[in-house]
């Protein structure tokens, strides 16, 4: 069954859907409704929302939940993400699973997403939709990965995806369900000479000292592992493309239906839109544009992503910026870039 | 001296206790306390129903030595975490552990508002005053007077502002259903703290709210004293300020 | 020669002591005092004199968990020079 929803609800549900059981938040546009979303749903299934008192209260209350072994998540807008930062940090080296939701103004977090503003070396899986159904499917998508491989991910979506209401079936999709939890805190691993200490301190109970060296470099192993198993990719019309655009999230919505039109004009545009913003799907992207003329990157900042694609691509065609800052008179990001027939006017543009 | 039949009244270690291996200095008062949390958890049987959550400072090189589950939280943000480890275990006895940097100078809005929600956590300061871990400096409970790394000539009020005094400042909270302040320079106030410890986790497992510890615990080494010398110190200089006693009980706030 | 009564005894993890001295003071009978001895690291550790009443104060204050406690089931009497 389908139902008209707004990406916020649709995402909510989503994660119950999933079996998240814990959500804690601070208001602030447009991640509100997906907070009130978790609030109105959760109590009924027994679980817990909290408004924090702040998002450094929330990222820390999902962190305390996760670590009991609970499906958890939290969420904000950028700023509200730019508090959370030393928490994301600990939990990737604690190996908790979290799911966090980025309802971004724009697309001007992408290096605060991929590049992680905390402190040391550690990544998040950040997956980011296209649309409200995609998101349904990565939202679910994402409390798998967080589990298996018990490391944050990051939801990168935006006011548009929080606003827009499609049609969307929010049933559970047919996911492994949750795995076994040993190394989680529960609470009844104590007296028996083997509690679980969660910790991302590198220490070992019954042993003085700690060992970070070795407990981040395997950390680092896994996340190469990551990057070998997970990164995620769409693309279309790239065989014979001489330009190739690339665009991540909402605004790869009007790429893709930009690039579709221009095809049937005869064009030779080809689209490449990465699902996963880290692993960055970049041997993919290097084969799209193994023969184009030109790579083309529509985003909405200052140019983030285009330094992973000028990476990827590595000089064999040159790399432009067709996108730009843009927003609204409120900063929340519906800018005048979102607009169909601009964007494939620069798209034509990159063409000539 | 022949041998003659003796009962055992006290070992070395708490059963809960994995090792007593630690390189706290010499006259911390701060594995006194951990000895004291991890006997009446025995004594409650909940050895299989606790989560401690501890902060970062010198008592977090003790946290190995628990034989408990552990989640180990960022400075300041213990009482966050334990909430929402609480919120999913409601069935388990939640406490946290952390000092007075830790809680009343990074973390003091976590703890004013944990309480003031009434989260059914238990919540242990360990206060001595000083930033420990990092050398001795001044936090928000140093007293007037006191001489620390960055308060050489003693803290004073017009340069450095005036301490916090913590449980005076969460007691009047709705949420807040114990509070009480212990100190462990002499054996009797170890066993009064003891007591303290076991009336706020009932008061957690009765279900009635928030409850605080706060224990005045000795660190010569921040102090510049002499190890011998920290008991008095401490009831002097800081027990002065921060006085010993009960602030509320039973969610009724008590005069003193 | 005087008859100290001993209700009890502790046994002290002296390798472990860091010569801090809190058992002293603590003591109520005051029968622990910092002898010359030093241990593994340097510390001058405790001994117990005649006298213990087995009341636990020294291991409640003790940092380094290195007390262990006896009482007599019957008092021992001990002689002090």
């Amino acid at each position: 069954m389908r139902r008209l929803m707004e990406g916020s609800e649709a995402i909510a549900d989503a994660a119950l859907a999933a079996g998240c059981r814990f959500f804690a938040g601070y208001p602030m546009t447009p991640f509100t409704e997906l907070l009130e979303s978790f609030a109105a749903k959760l109590p009924a299934l027994g679980g817990a929302c909290l408004n924090a008192e702040s998002e450094i209260e929330a990222i820390g209350m999902a962190w305390g939940a996760a670590a009991t072994g609970a499906r958890a998540a939290t969420g904000s807008t950028g700023q509200g993400l730019a508090l959370m930062q030393e928490s994301l940090s600990e939990l990737t080296r604690a190996e908790l699973p979290l799911v966090v939701f980025n309802m971004a103004r724009g697309q001007g977090d992408y290096f605060q997403a991929t590049r992680g503003g905390g402190h040391g070396d550690y990544r998040l899986i950040v997956l980011a939709p296209i649309d409200v159904g995609e998101a349904v499917t990565l939202t679910q998508e994402a409390f798998h990965l967080a589990d298996h491989w018990r490391n944050p991910v990051l939801v990168m979506g935006d006011y548009l995806l929080a606003h827009t209401q499609e049609a969307v079936a929010a049933h559970a999709y047919d996911f492994a369900p949750p795995p076994e939890k040993p190394w989680a805190a529960d609470g009844t691993g104590g007296g028996r000479k083997s509690p679980r200490h969660v910790s991302s301190l590198g220490t070992t109970p019954g042993s003085k000292g700690i060992d970070p060296e070795s407990f981040w470099r395997r950390i680092q192993a896994k996340h190469e592992a990551i990057a070998t198993a997970e990164p995620r990719f769409e693309a279309e019309s790239v065989e014979d493309a001489e330009l190739l655009v690339v665009a991540f999230g909402s605004l790869a919505r009007f790429a893709r239906h930009a690039v579709r039109e221009l095809r049937t004009e005869g064009l030779r545009v080809g689209y490449f839109r990465p699902i996963t913003l880290w692993p960055f799907p970049s041997e993919a992207l290097a084969r799209a544009a193994a023969k184009v003329r030109r790579v083309a990157v529509l985003e909405q900042n200052a140019g983030q992503m285009i330094d992973d694609v000028r990476l990827a691509v590595l000089g064999a065609a040159p790399v432009v910026a067709i996108g730009g800052i843009s927003t609204d008179s409120s900063g929340f990001g519906i800018g005048a870039l979102l607009d169909p027939e601009g964007v494939r006017a620069r798209i034509q543009g990159a063409a000539q | 001296m022949s041998e003659r039949a003796a009962t055992r009244t006290g070992e070395f270690l708490p059963r809960l206790q994995l090792s007593p291996d630690h390189d706290l200095c010499p006259g911390c008062g701060e594995p006194l306390v951990l000895r004291l949390i991890l006997e009446l958890i025995e004594e409650l049987g909940l050895a299989e129903r606790a989560i401690g959550v501890v902060g970062i400072g010198c008592y977090t090189a003790l946290a190995p030595l628990i034989d408990l589950d552990l989640i180990q939280a960022l400075h300041g943000r213990a009482p966050s975490l334990a909430t929402g480890a609480k919120r999913m275990r409601p069935e388990a006895l939640l406490f946290t552990l952390q000092g007075d940097g830790d809680m009343v100078n990074e973390g003091l809005q976590e703890v004013i508002h944990t309480a003031a929600r009434g989260e059914s956590v238990t919540c242990i300061l360990l206060n001595n005053g000083v930033f420990g871990e990092t050398g001795g400096h001044m936090t928000a409970t140093t007293v007037l007077g006191q001489r620390t790394k960055n308060t050489l000539e003693g803290r004073s009020a017009a340069q450095h502002g005036h301490p916090i005094r913590l449980c005076e400042m969460i007691a009047p909270l709705g949420g807040a259903h114990y509070v009480a302040r212990g100190s462990v320079h002499d054996a009797a106030n170890v066993s009064r703290t003891r007591r303290m410890l076991r009336r706020a986790f009932e008061a957690q497992l009765s279900g009635s709210g928030f409850s605080l510890v706060e224990v005045l615990t000795m660190c010569p080494t921040g102090w510049f004293v002499p190890t011998a010398k920290g008991p008095g110190y401490l009831d002097e200089v800081l027990g002065s300020v921060h006085r010993v006693g009960e602030l509320k009980r039973d969610g009724t706030l008590i005069a003193r | 020669m005087s008859a100290v009564v001993s209700r009890g005894t502790v046994v002290i993890a002296a390798e472990r002591c860091k010569g801090c001295e809190l058992c002293v003071p603590a003591c109520p009978p005051r029968v622990l005092l910092m002898s010359d001895t030093r241990n593994a690291i340097g510390a001058r550790v405790p001994e117990l004199l005649p006298g213990c009443t087995g009341c636990g104060a020294c291991l409640l204050v003790c940092p380094d968990f290195c007390f262990e406690v006896y009482r007599y089931d019957v008092e021992a009497l001990a002689c002090a020079d």
